[in-house]
């Protein structure tokens, strides 16, 4: 591949992996996927690394492990132009863009103070996603508070 | 079979399903003032209040205990099992295995909807915070159908507009009735603008000066103290929001005054006697609405169709 000299990581052989992540936001990915401190999953990661399409991106690697597509879309909540590469023997084998599911639990807080998903009960927060002029915003299912910016509150 | 399971927001409730309960309402009016019936009997309403009320907890007792049904409360909740921590789910979970429904007002948003995700029996929202309260977007537009007319309607909502979750509830709902809706307030009390994105409909900010000889409704919501910074202020602006007959004698004739209660002082007590006041009937019309509602979560496919 003709772009090998501008490779910031390496190549994986079998996995994931998350490109064209809007800038800074690589860190929020992995909060997404559930990969945090003491996580045993082999991750790189680069962010602010030029692109040709984006200016600047983010890219998430993660080794021998293949993240279901239902992890992945909701990537599409903080990053929607988000592409994935599923690598199999250094080869792509599928390739897709992600796309916002139209439920999410537990991953945005509300940042109502008086809304139930706050309180101490037995309750997984729960947004709808919508698009609204190509922005993707959130709807909490409880109390109604409509976001944007998705990032702040994850 | 019943058209929904819970009442938790008008937003869930069609055009047709609101029509539907309205039309029921008036069915059950001779009911509500007093001709016996059974349509309810053996069927038992929990009354589940978090936060103090007269209107909303005594129209629900009434309502049941007209269609001949029962009615367990908890009110004093310090005196329950809440005050030693339990949680509303657990509340909830408890409850409904004793009674066939449960309303419920808690100060959480959000809280009726997580409710009837843990109940086994219909929840109807009578309040959760700043949130829903569809019982009362339903009985103020069974009240404008009766008094005046729901379809086509211009309807003035005067005072505050920005905290006031009756005022919220009943525009959404109003807009599916081809009305005009003229805003009238304070300008720190103002509708806040995102609450129009998405609604289509004619809704105008005016002055009551305005619009006062062309409206066929008046809804005065209170203008609470606890909204300003200091006394002064408070009086100076609510002192300009109040209804005098003054002011509605240059109203249509047939021009109603809606007002969810209680009233501090924003109507004029000299209005009370005018035909154009109807909130006392308003309040009386909350008992018919929610006799429709019980009936419609609780009936058992016969009874009164």
């Amino acid at each position: 591949m003709n772009d090998v000299k501008h490779l910031v990581i390496s190549k994986i052989k079998d996995g994931t992996v998350i490109d064209h992540i809007t800038p800074g936001l690589a860190i929020l990915v992995l909060k997404i996927l559930g990969i945090k401190p003491k996580s045993s999953e082999a991750v790189s990661m680069a962010m602010n690394v030029e692109s040709a399409k984006m200016g600047k991106k983010d890219i998430v690697k993660v080794e021998g492990k293949y993240i279901g597509d239902q992890e992945l879309n909701k990537i599409a909540l903080i990053a929607p132009e988000a592409t994935i590469n599923l690598i199999q023997n250094y080869e792509i084998i599928r390739k897709f863009n992600v796309k916002p599911p139209e439920v999410v639990e537990n991953i945005i807080k509300c940042p109502n103070p008086n809304c139930i998903s706050n309180s101490n009960e037995p309750i997984k927060s729960r947004f709808r996603i919508f698009l609204d002029e190509s922005r993707v915003k959130a709807v909490c299912d409880y109390c109604g508070r409509k976001l944007i910016n998705l990032e702040d509150y994850i | 079979m019943s058209r929904f399971r819970h009442l938790i927001s008008i937003d869930d409730l069609t055009k047709d399903d609101i029509l539907y309960l309205l039309k029921q309402a008036e069915r059950f009016e001779d009911i509500a003032m007093g001709k016996r019936c059974k349509y309810l009997e053996g069927k038992i309403l929990a009354n589940l209040f978090f936060e103090p009320s007269t209107r909303t907890r005594m129209s629900f007792e009434t309502a049941m205990k007209r269609l001949g049904g029962d009615v367990i409360n908890m009110t004093a909740h310090e005196a329950s099992s809440v005050a030693k921590g339990e949680t509303l789910a657990d509340t909830i979970r408890v409850v409904s295995n004793y009674a066939d429904a449960i309303v419920l007002r808690h100060p959480l948003e959000g809280s009726a909807r997580f409710a009837s995700e843990n109940s086994t029996v219909p929840i109807i929202n009578a309040g959760d915070g700043a949130g829903q309260h569809p019982t009362q977007t339903l009985l103020d537009l069974y009240t404008i159908m009766k008094e005046s007319t729901l379809e086509g309607c211009k309807i003035a909502l005067m005072g505050d507009l920005k905290y006031s979750r009756t005022v919220h509830s009943l525009i959404k709902a109003l807009t599916l009735f081809n009305t005009t809706i003229y805003l009238i307030s304070p300008p720190m009390l103002k509708l806040p603008a995102e609450f129009l994105e998405g609604l289509n409909g004619r809704i105008e900010e005016v002055e009551l000066e305005d619009v006062i000889s062309e409206i066929d409704v008046l809804y005065v919501t209170r203008i609470q103290k606890e909204r300003f910074p200091d006394e002064e202020e408070y009086k100076k602006v609510s002192g300009s929001y109040v209804i005098n007959r003054n002011i509605i004698s240059r109203a249509k004739e047939s021009m109603i005054v809606m007002h969810p209660l209680p009233r501090i002082n924003e109507i004029d007590v000299d209005v009370d006697s005018t035909e154009h006041a109807k909130y006392f009937k308003q309040a009386f019309y909350g008992v018919p609405i929610r006799m429709a509602i019980l009936y419609e979560l609780l009936k058992d496919g016969d009874g009164c169709e």
